[in-house]
């Protein structure tokens, strides 16, 4: 049988007759990386162009439709150095980069604006204070409101259209104070300007919304920055199974265009990419991605497999299945949807902050408006002050306060490794008192490592190695990992089942089972030594010796441990491997409360429990058994191992084999709370000056200017200590 | 004044340029990788005649 790939899912047909494709690339580093792709690319038959982002780490490649076939520019990026793999862009990425267009948009225009009638202003203002005519005053206010006006009716959609959105659901949020404040100093600037006054606010309503929108674009373009890099991630994982499609003859597919009825063909030592009943084939199969469960289960005819479990030493040929109601994933799936709607709506810091703003605001005006009549002012000069205070108490201060915050704190967690799913994340993980952990997969590392390769002499783990590299199965990549091995041995050959042999210098040397390479009396010196290794044996010649394989801690385990509970967090683990296994672990890690043998549903309970005893709970979990607890927890994390279903419902994800990513996660989330809760704090005290200065009448455009831009600036600069790390 | 008059609107429909001349760089996508093009403005890639 032989394998071809077929990539026409991930082609796009372009007008003019051209296709095209988008590869994520991995290990582009600099600029030299990108004109060697480029170079590469453009030098394959009938490729007409070839375009590298560097930002984004992905290339694009057209040709006219036909003639080129897709799997031969991945090949060209294997001869190159670069493991490349097709990106499908999702709905959700699309949506967001042309909002962040629009709002690149807007906030060209509402700059624009801002700075010609800024110019228009500071004329007036110093004019004011020597010789202007009224003449020239009004024609540089009516020159003002002929590029705000239409500025701000462009470049303001996105507060309107929130605002309204917010009224018509009978809420209050951030939006709406803005968008009362900016129509009413346009209104309240035109009226002026009709009456040939000295001052007009059209500089301070487009300044207010130069800022905002500032604010926006750089939130909104720190979360597309790490949602394309876990895009990368995602495609790269190059889910791909191995369809019949004919009798005999294979055809390497994306998972994601396999549909049910299809036939697809399982290999030992892959992972099964969907869900099916075998209809053919023996073999074990490791689930424990799944389940946690580390003791492989024999399967055969009529047994169901699923997908992201590992197939160890059988062939299996598949029937891919919609999946029968009441199997694992349909359980799990149901249990998220459930956990979802449970969990309590966390009430973010800026909505809480609007919800107090808003109306506090809007009653100052009000009582300084009435408070002026009633002192005797004109009408216009009362609705004057009132509508000075709206604008002086500018949400300037307010609405960056938060985004600038957030900002600057995903950007640290990028750099630590962590990449935010969620935006709110940040005060979640502040609050967390309880860190539960998953235990296959989060704090053991998902690949099996060998452990007495130190007692094994060099060359012979060397060679093991190599030969080791020649078989698919996972105890096999286990050796050939911790030998380093890079050269595969010529001529070996593969007994399904038993092992590998080859010869070297006419002596022949096998890996595989213990029967293979005539060690079974080592393998059982072994087992009395540690029952809970799994074992593969090696033989050169007359020399024998066994590998020793288990699941490893992940190097930093015990120190993050140690971390979290020095930064005050309750520590658990929640396991669905068996109690003899969890029991090991948690001695080592010093943890005193564990579970085993949990599936979702028990996962959930434990997690409700903590939660009604009034504990902030972080879950960390990889496997599909986890996705439910995740979406019911306060808050999430996942390896980048995870399983899709998992990644998605958690709140961020820590990438690489390192766990410092979650004691990193909560010390600067706790950090950025605490500069958050400061920024209020100056926003505050700003308006508790500002809004007094108003009242009496002394908000001036000058003032209002200089006010805004001081606050915001204080704000943002404050929020740029939000970087660094508390230490826990 | 009859100076201003005319003046201050050059000046602004000077702005005018420069904005459209942003959106046009927003719209020919220019702004989709800004690391690759601070880059390829110093890439020494001589004029190569291979045919295509």
């Amino acid at each position: 049988m032989v394998a071809a790939r077929d990539f026409t899912h991930f082609v796009q047909q372009l007008d003019g007759g051209m296709a095209r494709i988008d590869l994520a690339v991995d290990g582009m580093r600099c600029a030299a990386c990108m004109a060697a792709i480029e170079g590469g690319l453009a030098a394959v038959p009938n490729v007409a162009r070839a375009r590298v982002n560097l930002t984004n780490k992905r290339v694009a490649v057209e040709w006219p439709d036909g003639t080129v076939d897709p799997a031969c520019l991945i090949d060209t990026l294997a001869d190159l150095g670069y493991r490349a793999y097709p990106f499908q862009p999702g709905r959700l990425e699309a949506a967001e980069a042309a909002e962040a267009k629009f709002l690149l948009r807007c906030l060209g225009v509402a700059a624009f604006a801002a700075m010609n009638v800024m110019l228009l202003s500071v004329s007036v203002w110093s004019g004011n204070l020597t010789d202007i005519t009224a003449e020239q005053r009004d024609f540089f206010h009516w020159l003002s409101a002929l590029v705000a006006l239409p500025a701000i009716a462009y470049a303001g959609q996105p507060f309107f259209r929130s605002a309204v959105r917010a009224l018509v659901r009978r809420q209050l949020n951030m939006d709406v104070p803005i968008t009362i404040g900016v129509v009413l100093a346009l209104a309240m600037s035109v009226a002026e300007t009709l009456h040939h006054a000295e001052h007009a606010y059209f500089d301070s309503a487009i300044m207010l919304l130069t800022f905002l929108l500032a604010g926006r674009f750089l939130d909104q373009n720190m979360r597309a920055r790490t949602r394309s890099f876990a895009g990368n991630l995602a495609a790269l994982r190059a889910d791909t199974v191995a369809k019949f499609v004919s009798d005999q003859d294979i055809q390497e597919v994306p998972a994601a265009s396999v549909r049910p009825g299809d036939v697809v063909l399982v290999r030992p030592g892959e992972r099964v990419g969907v869900d099916g009943l075998v209809i053919a084939g023996r073999s074990d199969v490791d689930q424990s991605l799944i389940s946690g469960e580390t003791t492989p289960v024999a399967v055969g005819p009529e047994s169901t497999v699923y997908a992201g479990t590992l197939n160890r030493s059988g062939t299996l040929r598949l029937l891919v299945s919609a999946g029968p109601a009441g199997s694992l994933l349909d359980t799990v799936i149901r249990l998220v949807e459930q956990a979802a709607q449970v969990r309590s709506r966390y009430v973010r810091l800026s909505e809480r902050a609007a919800k107090l703003y808003a109306p506090m605001v809007h009653l100052t005006a009000l009582l300084t408006m009435l408070g002026w009549l009633a002192v005797g002012a004109s009408w216009r000069d009362a609705v004057v002050t009132a509508i000075a205070v709206l604008i002086i108490t500018c949400p300037c201060a307010l609405g960056l306060a938060i985004p600038a915050v957030q900002v600057v704190a995903s950007g640290a967690l990028f750099r630590s490794g962590v990449l935010l799913n969620a935006p709110d994340a940040i005060e979640r993980l502040a609050a967390a008192q309880t860190v539960v952990f998953d235990k296959t997969g989060t704090l053991t590392l998902p690949d099996a490592v060998v452990v007495n390769a130190a007692s094994v002499p060099p060359e012979m783990l060397a060679l093991a190695g190599r030969l080791a590299l020649a078989s698919h199965h996972p105890l096999a990549g286990a050796v050939a990992r911790a030998a380093g091995a890079r050269r595969p041995l010529d001529g070996a050959s593969e007994e399904p089942g038993r092992g590998v042999r080859a010869e070297v210098d006419g002596v022949e040397v096998r890996i595989g089972s213990a029967e293979f390479c005539d060690a079974l009396r080592q393998v059982e010196d072994l087992a009395l030594m540690d029952p809970q290794a799994s074992t593969i044996a090696f033989r050169h010649g007359d020399a024998r010796c066994v590998f020793a394989v288990r699941q490893q801690l992940r190097i930093d385990a015990v120190a993050v441990i140690g971390r979290l509970k020095r930064a005050g967090l309750a520590i658990e683990i929640l396991s669905g491997d068996r109690a003899a296994a969890v029991a090991p672990v948690a001695r080592e890690l010093g943890v005193e409360q564990w579970h085993a043998a949990q599936n979702p549903a028990d996962k959930i309970a434990r997690i409700a429990t903590l939660k009604r005893d009034g504990r902030n709970v972080l879950m960390v979990g990889d496997g599909l058994n986890d996705a439910p607890s995740l979406a019911a927890a306060d808050v999430s994390l996942s390896p980048t191992s995870a399983v899709h279903l998992t990644q998605a419902a958690a709140d961020a994800l820590v990438l690489g084999e390192r766990l410092t990513g979650v004691a990193d996660a909560i010390a600067i989330a706790r950090r950025a709370r605490r500069v958050m809760q400061q920024n209020l704090c100056l926003a505050i005290v700003y308006n508790a000056i500002a809004v007094p200065v108003a009242i009496l009448g002394f908000a001036t455009p000058l003032i209002a200017a200089l006010a805004m831009s001081g606050s915001s600036l204080l704000v943002t600069a404050n929020a740029l200590r939000a970087r660094q790390a508390t230490t826990p | 004044m009859e100076v201003l008059v005319y003046l201050v609107p050059m000046a602004l429909g000077l702005g005018l340029l420069g904005l459209a001349g942003f959106i046009w760089c927003l719209n020919s996508g220019q702004y989709d990788d800004l690391d690759g093009a601070a880059w390829r403005a110093i890439m020494d890639d001589d004029d190569v005649t291979n045919a295509k």
